[in-house]
């Protein structure tokens, strides 16, 4: 039964199942590749309720009936759906034995970060003997929510203790047969997120799923569900700036945000995982619904995103702003470098009345990388007085990569303005000159006008976030110049 | 400090310097004039080490050392400082960041400790008074929006922050009004000393009323013509450069 280190190593970076799990294990383990059994199975362990195991099904049958989009501007080999395990406990996640046995590389990106050696540890899954400090910090955390009403657990402690708001608002914003993706998260998803605030709470904290180390594996399908009843707010932070490995390839996350009249939701993340190694082998597939729903009246919903890692980003945060003078925003900074691929951007459907949009997006790649921004702005019929403002722009390092900008308009209501403005920028060897001269060498240079072009949407970030993201922001760009 | 011999400079094939000999001394101050398009400031970015310029023959040394063993970053924490004559917008980059990567790459380069946030703000301070330059300028992202002349007065309080041994000023005083010529020589005035140099690259005679010079050369097709004191500073400004050709020399 005992492996030799090596073997776990090249399991754990070839990013696949290969060699199967420790027999112990297996017992906890649905067989590879995805029947109606499998979700049962999925679905009876973890105790769901009757309708959950309904949707679920409802899901998987549409999923059969769909085909794997191919529009976006992305290439990848076909993905074997029938051979990734669907149902692997978490508590059996293969932990390895020490830190020696992680990508060194990963471990100076994290010494460049300044992360501990305990959250490297537990971020590259080795095993951590005891986390006292991070329990303690979950209690103190959790009891000030407890005391403000606000519910903010696992996706699966939530279908346990609240299956009423699961039933009512799961599937408002990505419905189980949204895409190809979402209806096979749909099917599968394993665990994730939820959070309730009730009417008139402004929840103090920062929420962040980087506290929940309970649910902090869960990696291949995770499904979020953000609810912010009348008048409330909360920020919400995904992810975190350290690398994160992962040895399940396919990633097909949903996140849901419903905000209700006068509620506003800001929803920040950090995206870094392993991007496959500089020639391109390895990392991970990340396609993820991200859709937020403005319900009410007066209601607002901001995403932000720092995305760097990803071998292949395919990803879209959306607004539907129903209620009348709904507020819309993405900022978004997405970073390719190497033989990354991302094709990412927005959609703002603006229904109601007196809607506000604005999306801007800064792309930047270098090496041999692709970045496509894809964004749809809709103006519905009664979209009256509605206004959205997109801006785009591409910062390109080096000449075999590639940047392109795909706007999609529809406009139906003649009482509404859509703005539009795009531009392609390289880094200019007179900014380099101009920074060497001072004596910045080019990675300190590079990093300082890359953070530069991305100030207004690092802006957007909770403050400690924003600080992360810069250094983040420097070191995926490392040695893609000079 | 530097010795420059026989330097032939060539940019596409195309040579531009032909044949230059320079030698600036610590304590010395050298101002450089010339017509439009003759090399002026080829010359500066190749002491400051750009790329796009080839050295086809000649020698450049620098505190000794040939300076075509070093890298733009080593030579400007040797202490060689470039005063461009179109100075680089970088937006989104603050002022203060910029200098603050600048002053602790070079003190890493020497072998110092960064400074921190509160020591560098108040260097920052320092050098502001010193240069009379003003916080809604430092405020901002780097030169962007800059007026010409605020780009140049931008130029000699980096100048000051840095404090370097070289500072080579390539037509920091076009383009200024009354005020911050002022400004701009004040700050060579001020920062002048005994164990640093300056190469004042310029068209007109007023900046070295208040800077006055060691020396002056005039640069015509790639070559030093013509070396004396201030008095012919005053000269060109009256005869101009035409009396200098034809082998009038
Ligand atoms: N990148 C370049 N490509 C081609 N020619 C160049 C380049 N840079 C400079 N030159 C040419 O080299 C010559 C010298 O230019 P330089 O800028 O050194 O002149 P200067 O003496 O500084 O002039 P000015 O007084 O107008 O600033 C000019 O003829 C110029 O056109
Ligand atoms: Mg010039």
């Amino acid at each position: 039964m005992d492996k030799e280190p090596n073997d776990i190593i090249n399991e754990v970076t070839q990013g696949d199942y290969k060699y199967g799990f420790y027999t112990d294990i297996e017992m906890e383990m649905a067989p590879r590749g995805l029947t109606e059994d499998t979700i049962r199975y999925i679905s009876a362990k973890k105790n769901e309720p009757e309708f959950l195991l309904q949707w679920r099904l409802k899901a998987y049958h549409k999923w059969l009936e769909m085909t794997e989009p191919t529009w976006a501007n992305i290439h990848y080999p076909p993905i074997g759906y029938q051979s990734i395990f669907y149902y692997a406990a978490p508590k059996q996640r293969k932990e390895l034995e020490s830190i020696d046995q992680v990508d060194p590389e990963l471990v100076k990106t994290f010494e460049k970060l300044g992360i501990s050696l305990e959250e490297q540890k537990r971020l590259t899954g080795v095993a951590v003997d005891a986390v006292i400090d991070s329990v303690s910090v979950k209690t103190t955390f959790s009891d000030t929510l407890a005391k403000l009403g606000i519910i903010f657990c696992s996706f699966s402690e939530a279908v346990l203790h609240h299956p009423d708001l699961i039933r009512q608002y799961m599937g408002m914003s990505v419905p189980y047969d949204d895409n190809f993706f979402a209806t096979l998260n749909s099917a599968v998803f394993s665990d994730g997120s939820f959070c309730y605030i009730p009417k008139g709470v402004r929840c103090p904290i920062e929420l962040s799923t980087y506290f929940r180390i309970n649910a902090a594996n869960t990696g291949q399908f995770e499904r979020t569900l953000i609810i912010a009843d009348e008048g409330s707010y909360v920020s919400y932070m995904e992810g975190c700036t350290a690398p994160r490995r992962d040895e399940n390839q396919l990633h097909a996350a949903v996140v849901e945000i419903i905000t209700m009249k006068d509620a506003e939701v800001k929803y920040s993340t950090v995206q870094n995982w392993y991007p496959g190694d500089k020639q391109g082998k390895g990392g991970v597939y990340n396609f993820v619904t991200k859709r937020g729903i403005c319900k009410g009246n007066n209601s607002k919903i901001s995403w932000t995103q720092v995305e760097t890692g990803s071998a292949i980003t395919w990803k879209y945060p959306s607004v539907v702003l129903m209620g009348d003078n709904t507020i819309g925003e993405f900022y978004s900074v997405a970073v390719t470098n190497n033989y990354q691929q991302a094709d990412t951007g927005s959609k703002m459907i603006h229904l109601g009345k007196n809607t506000k949009s604005t999306i801007i997006s800064k792309g930047i790649s270098a090496g041999f990388s692709n970045n496509s921004y894809r964004g749809l702005v809709r103006m519905g019929k009664k979209a009256d007085n509605s206004r959205n403002y997109s801006q785009c722009d591409s910062l390109l390092l080096g000449d075999k990569c590639g940047a392109h900008t795909f706007p999609y308009l529809k406009v139906e209501n003649k009482n509404s303005i859509v703005e539009h403005e795009a531009t392609t920028s390289k880094i200019s060897e007179d900014q380099l000159f101009y920074c060497n001269q001072r004596g910045i060498w080019n990675e300190g240079a590079i990093g300082l006008i890359v953070n530069g072009y991305a100030k207004d949407v690092l802006n957007k970030l909770p403050m400690e976030f924003a600080v992360e993201a810069q250094k983040l922001l420097s070191i995926s760009l490392e040695g893609s110049v000079g | 400090m530097l010795k420059i011999s026989n330097l032939h400079v060539s940019i596409n094939n195309k040579e531009i310097i032909k044949g230059l000999n320079l030698e600036v001394k610590a304590g010395e101050v050298h101002a450089i004039m010339g017509p439009n398009g003759t090399g002026k400031s080829t010359l500066a970015s190749v002491i400051a080490g750009r790329e796009i310029y080839e050295i086809t023959s000649g020698t450049i040394f620098y505190k000794g050392k040939d300076i075509q063993t070093m890298s733009i970053e080593e030579r400007a924490s040797e202490g060689i400082f470039l005063g461009f004559q179109y100075p680089v917008e970088i937006p989104g980059v603050s002022m203060t960041n910029f200098m603050k990567t600048a002053v602790n790459e070079q003190r890493k380069y020497r072998g110092q400790d960064p400074l921190n946030s509160t020591d560098f703000l108040a260097l920052m301070e320092e050098k502001k008074k010193l240069v009379e330059i003003q916080s809604n300028l430092t405020n901002r992202s780097v030169n962007e929006g800059f007026s010409g002349g605020e780009k140049k007065k931008n130029e000699i309080f980096q100048m000051a922050m840095l404090d370097p041994a070289l500072a080579i000023l390539d037509e920091t005083d076009s383009g200024l009004d009354i005020d911050a010529l002022r400004v701009v020589a004040n700050g060579v005035v001020k920062l002048r000393r005994p164990d640093n140099a300056f190469i004042i690259i310029t068209h007109y005679q007023r900046l070295l009323d208040y800077i006055v010079p060691d020396f002056v050369h005039v640069l015509f097709e790639g070559r030093i013509v013509k070396s004396g004191r201030k008095e012919l500073a005053m000269e060109l400004e009256e005869r101009g450069y035409e009396w200098l050709k034809n082998g009038n020399f």
